[in-house]
């Protein structure tokens, strides 16, 4: 699969955020986006989902040369896409079991998928996600904590095995152990045909999942990318060296409208 | 900003159609004494239930319109015939129900329901029961399960005792206009300690247009006894109205359960204004599972006495009000004893201007002490054209007790919406989960047949073109 964003604009309430993203992203390989909050990071991957309440207001998202503005958030999902949110939201009422089913006949095309076979692959990969069997009979989400959450995220990419996943921010607010895992799940698709986008404000979770390609955004557009040496560059300097490379001085701080 | 409605549409109403009207004999259009005296002679009554129904008529003329709740004003009773029979027995084995009358029940799955999970079924049509039977082993165990109108006539004794006590002709307009020209429904007796496993059901039919229906059902549980009730309805779609005005007493003797369950189904032309109320006396409960999908306007708010100690009620409510629809319900708890507890938990689901309103009512006597109470209610509203209203009313006559009150209103999340598409549901899918999701905690306390009627109504409700 083939990911090309050109020209990308997009604003939220009628503030501009993105503002000319140039992206190019393919299967087989991990890509990392970094950038200090506000710089429209969230924003993208919302945008490439089709989040209603952003408006695309310039530019196109091309998938294996499709543009896929015009198309609902399932039918983009339906092409193999996948995000893991930065909040996931909370469905009460629907168990884990019962969504993960529907959204992995959906996936599944033409056959549903076998009951038996369906909850012993669900169970194998909670178990590797080290998650707790009780969550099938749990309502999505709900009153999960934020790391449960994050897995629950992971656990979900592992069943639907897209073919591109976007990584929102999926790091922040775990610790340690939680990060590990998450990125054993992530590292558990990498190959040929699987690509990633992980958005994160921090290293450290690039050293369990090793990028192929960084990319810094800042400010609504993509300042810079290279290899695995941005990331220590930033480690290094902070995002201070990115403003005062890269920065605009007279634009506002967009920080409040953005994260979250 | 994007339109936050989700694309849903309501599929048409799948049990709108109807037979020609071969009923036997009906009464002319409106009422007045001598339809009532018809009504009465036809079933060869006693002189004692025709006096009832003629105060009862006096009493429905009295009493005025309420001026409350959803608007009746449309209402006309001249242009209603209050009286159709539908055959000339009633049968015992579906073999002998007119054709007509048994293609309908069959379209609606009532012979199938009864064989695979019910102890016993009662079929109305129209005005009359057309089928009633029971499991042999019921009845050689003394439960009694027949039409009110056998009952009048081969069980005077307990029909005396306990008819017209728990809700009284003079209650309301609705309940006096009941007794005045009821027809059909239920009698259910247990006997002492006899519990019974499975349901039984009543099922209830209008085939006639501008047709009023007014079956009566009256349950009696014994000392230590238990049973399943189980009500559904529907009927067909005409241009014109009709009226269901049904009056149910439940009386729980010292130590009895009974859990009386509801799928009211009704055509968008229904109005639907049914008084139901239960007594419970000594550590005994009562539970009224209230499911309210159909009907262009419903009030109804079941209520429960708690006449004695350690009684206690619950009241589960569940409404749909779709485009054109009223759904005024709730439930009503009065503690009248000692250390009696209460439970009512009202989900609402409002959509294409569909009002769903709560109205529910908790009194506590003077006196009584440890009373415990509980309400919940919570409202969906699927757009912006729907509307929602909360009405809890409460009478506390007494400082021992504990109320609690929990109302929560909410709407189908943008961001719930977008979560679920972002893993392939269309937009009508993803909004259908989320209703049923907001049901799940409720629907699951009903035995699984009835849960999994109940999600079909709903997701017919909620259906659009997926894809």
């Amino acid at each position: 699969m083939k990911i090309q964003i050109n020209d990308l604009h997009a604003e939220i309430n009628g503030l501009p955020i993105l503002k000319g993203v140039n992206l190019e992203m393919e299967s087989g390989a991990v890509h990392a986006l970094m950038g200090p909050n506000g710089s429209g990071k969230s924003t993208l991957s919302n945008v490439i989902f089709g989040h209603p309440a952003y408006d695309v207001t310039g530019g196109e998202i091309l998938v294996d040369g499709e543009n896929i503005l015009e198309m609902g958030t399932d039918e983009r999902a339906m092409l193999g896409l996948f995000l893991a949110f930065q909040y996931p939201v909370e469905i009460p009422g629907v168990t884990v079991g019962r969504f993960l089913k529907r959204a992995a006949d959906l996936h599944a095309g033409e056959g549903e998928t076998k009951t038996t076979g369906f909850v012993k692959r669900l169970r194998e990969m909670m178990d590797y996600l080290e998650i707790d069997q009780q969550f099938i009979n749990r309502y999505l989400n709900t009153g999960f904590s934020g790391g449960e959450k994050k897995r629950m995220e992971i656990l979900q990419m592992l069943i639907l095995k897209p073919t591109f996943a976007i990584l929102d921010e999926t790091d922040s607010g775990l610790d340690i152990d939680a990060l590990k895992i998450v990125s054993k799940g992530v590292n558990k698709l990498r190959d040929e045909g699987f690509g990633a986008l992980i958005i994160t404000h921090y290293q450290r979770i690039l050293n369990h999942i090793r990028p192929d390609h960084v990319h810094i955004m800042y400010q609504g557009r993509i300042v810079t990318s290279g290899g695995n040496e941005l990331v220590d560059q930033l480690e290094a300097k902070g995002y201070d060296f990115i403003k005062q490379e890269f920065g605009i001085e007279e634009e506002h701080d967009v920080e409040s409208v953005t994260s979250g | 900003m994007s339109n936050p409605s989700p694309a849903v549409e309501i599929e048409d109403y799948k049990f709108g159609f109807h037979y020609p009207d071969a009923s036997v004999f009906k009464t002319r259009k409106g009422l007045d004494e001598e339809v009532v005296r018809a009504i009465s002679q036809h079933k060869n009554e006693p002189e004692w239930m025709t006096d009832f129904r003629l105060r009862s008529l006096v009493e429905f003329r009295k009493k005025p319109m309420p001026n409350w709740g959803g608007d009746l004003s449309d209402i006309d009773f001249d242009e209603i015939y209050y009286y159709a029979k539908p055959s000339e027995n009633q049968s015992k084995s579906w073999d002998d129900v007119p054709e007509s009358i048994k293609e309908t029940f069959d379209r609606i799955g009532i012979p199938e329901a009864e064989r695979k999970f019910l102890a016993g079924v009662g079929a109305q049509y129209d005005s009359e029961m057309v089928y009633h039977s029971i499991q042999k082993e019921l009845s050689d165990q003394g439960v009694l399960f027949c039409d009110p109108e056998t009952a009048v006539r081969e069980h005077s004794d307990i029909v005396k005792k306990y008819f017209g006590t728990v809700i009284p002709y003079t209650d309301n307009k609705f309940a006096a206009l009941n007794s005045a020209v009821w027809s059909g429904g239920s009698f259910v007796y247990i006997p002492p300690g006899v519990k019974v496993d499975i349901p039984l059901q009543a099922y209830f039919r209008i085939n006639s247009e501008n047709f009023g229906q007014f079956e009566r059902t009256l349950i009696i549980a014994d000392e230590g006894s238990f049973v399943h009730y189980v009500e559904g309805c529907t009927a067909p779609i005409y241009a014109t109205d009709s009226l269901h005005s049904a009056v149910v007493e439940i009386i729980a003797l010292k130590g009895a359960r009974v859990r009386y369950s509801t799928v009211q189904n009704w055509s968008s032309d229904v109005y639907n204004l049914v008084t139901k109320r239960a007594v419970a006396y000594d550590n005994a409960t009562v539970e009224w599972v209230d499911g309210n999908i159909g009907s262009k306007r419903t009030m109804k708010y079941p209520s429960i006495w708690l006449m004695g100690d350690g009684a206690h009620g619950e009241v589960l409510s569940i409404a749909f009000a779709g485009k054109g629809q009223e759904q005024d319900t709730g439930g009503k708890a009065v503690h009248a004893a000692d250390n009696t507890s209460s439970v009512i938990t009202s989900k609402s689901i409002s959509k294409d201007g569909g009002i769903a309103t709560y109205r529910g009512h908790i009194k506590v006597e003077e006196g009584v002490k440890n009373a415990r109470s509980h309400v919940v209610c919570d409202a969906l509203i699927i757009d912006p054209e729907s509307e929602t209203n909360t009405y809890p009313y409460m009478d506390i006559l007494s400082d021992d007790v504990t109320i609690e009150h929990e109302a929560k209103v909410s709407r189908i999340s943008e961001d719930q919406l977008f979560y679920l598409m972002s893993r392939g549901m269309s937009e009508s899918e993803a909004a259908m989960m989320i209703v049923n999701g907001f049901l799940e905690p409720l629907v699951k306390q009903l035995p699984m047949e009835y849960a999994v009627e109940l999600n079909r109504l709903i997701e017919l409700e909620m259906e659009g073109s997926v894809g």
